[in-house]
């Protein structure tokens, strides 16, 4: 038994289709619990009033955005590396759906800076880093839709994600060399410090993390089934214009 | 390797148009922005390094996918991939090519316009120096982009959508550079940031455009 079985693309469907109605579930309790206990069962912040609860969804959304493009580049690598199809397909799933994470991020940031920074946008070093992994995101897809042949596609892409991740991290640090930061550090999860966080807020928002995690793997499943399905599919008709 | 660069430079003259643009929309920009800001001399300097590292990178995108297409189209690429010399030193060439006939004369050309955007007078040796160092560093990372799209029909918009992002850090230390100089201020360290893109990128994405065009040439 080792991790490179669920490579074969016949495998991987199964173990999607059992693992689906966990995960989506899954998804669907820790989000329903975390933002209904956020929005509605968690105290005003004494400064920054009810505004403080889009933490809730801006904080995973934000983690996901960039957790999205890390796995991404892990398949790609997997996938230039070892050339297992239903990796590049996963990678190929993914991109959407961090770069809706990366859109929910500046917007709800956004409607959160308008009241509190008096700013819906301001070119801060986060700010602007997220705006340019929605840049990379946006550039990724339209490669993928590009270029016909899949496997070209994918391995033109799998080498845009791997030179890509080099320049965004490249990019975040002279981002915060061009403009000192509005934005706070993040507050949760420092190693060796307590969380200056309330327990409060703490909760809801590790189960609402949680839910994130668990759309995200529930979403990725689904996607990359659904590839897998299209590209047989492709097989299919390909065989019978032979015939 | 030489014959290669002396045959790229003299078709990029010879056949003329596409290079000789970029330097033309160089000098529009130029015009353009003042005409659209307004002509108060304190703003334009104030805006000037970025307007005319922008200006650049654009004028640089303009001539990117000429790097590879038209080898790509008929037939050349095919040979030179197959040439004894490495794929990665053919696109290293190509690359330099290109910085001759697109990155070289807009780092000349731009002292020149920085006179109309009114340029502080300590900024130019400044504007000369990071774009001497870092235009190289645009054909290179162009030089990938190119490569990336070479087998797609109508690639251009494709390709600026995919090269942007990545000039972003070399623009923002550039840029950064001809800011400081102009103010009189110390400008080491944007400048030793962008002398390291530009040699890594020299250095490390050869290799990846030459993976992309054998992907491309399969």
């Amino acid at each position: 038994m080792s991790l490179w079985e669920y490579a074969n693309p016949k495998k991987f469907s199964e173990t999607a289709a059992r693992l689906l109605p966990v995960v989506a579930p899954l998804a669907g309790l820790c989000l329903a619990i975390g933002l209904i206990w956020g929005f509605f069962f968690t105290p005003d912040d004494y400064k920054q009033g009810s505004t403080v609860k889009i933490i809730f969804l801006h904080v995973p959304a934000a983690m996901m955005a960039i957790n999205a493009w890390i796995m991404m580049l892990v398949a790609s690598l997997v996938w230039i590396v070892r050339r297992h199809h239903v990796s590049a397909l996963a990678a190929k799933a993914a991109a959407p759906i961090g770069m809706v994470f990366t859109l929910i991020a500046l917007a709800t940031g956004a409607f959160w800076g308008q009241p509190m920074w008096g700013t819906w946008w301001e070119w801060d070093p986060r700010l602007t880093s997220f705006l340019i992994l929605l840049l990379f995101y946006l550039g990724y897809i339209a490669l993928w839709q590009a270029v016909e042949s899949p496997d070209t596609a994918a391995d033109l892409t799998g080498v845009l994600c791997i030179v890509g991740s080099v320049f965004a991290v490249l990019s975040r640090y002279a981002v915060k060399f061009w403009n000192q930061g509005l934005h706070q550090d993040s507050t949760i999860m420092k190693v060796g410090e307590k969380d200056p966080l309330d327990p409060a807020y703490y909760w809801p928002l590790i189960v609402c993390l949680i839910g994130v995690v668990a759309l995200f793997v529930a979403l990725v499943l689904l996607r990359t089934v659904t590839e897998i399905r299209l590209r047989r599919l492709a097989a299919i008709e390909a065989r019978e214009k032979f015939e | 390797m030489i014959a290669l660069l002396i045959r790229d430079l003299r078709l990029a003259l010879r056949a003329g148009g596409g290079f000789g643009l970029g330097l033309a929309f160089f000098l529009l920009l130029a015009v353009l922005i003042p005409l659209g800001v307004g002509p108060e001399g304190g703003t334009l300097a104030k805006i000037a390094p970025g307007v005319l590292w922008v200006g650049a990178l654009l004028a640089c995108l303009l001539s990117l996918d000429r790097i590879f297409a038209l080898d790509f189209e008929d037939g050349s690429l095919d040979l030179l991939a197959t040439a004894p010399i490495p794929l990665e030193g053919v696109v290293a060439v190509k690359a330099l090519a290109h910085w001759l006939v697109t990155g070289l004369p807009l780092t000349l050309a731009a002292p020149l316009l920085g006179v109309l955007l009114h340029l502080p007078g300590q900024g130019y040796g400044w504007l000369l120096a990071s774009l001497a160092l870092g235009t190289p560093a645009l054909s290179s990372i162009g030089a990938f982009g190119a490569a990336l799209v070479v087998g797609v029909k109508r690639g251009g918009l494709l390709l600026s959508l995919l090269v942007l992002p990545l000039y972003v850090p070399t623009l923002i230390f550039g840029a950064e550079v001809v800011k400081r100089g102009a103010a009189g201020m110390e400008t080491g360290v944007p400048l030793a940031m962008l002398a390291a893109i530009t040699l890594g990128a020299m250095a490390a994405l050869p290799f990846a455009s030459a993976l992309a065009l054998r992907i491309n040439l399969r």
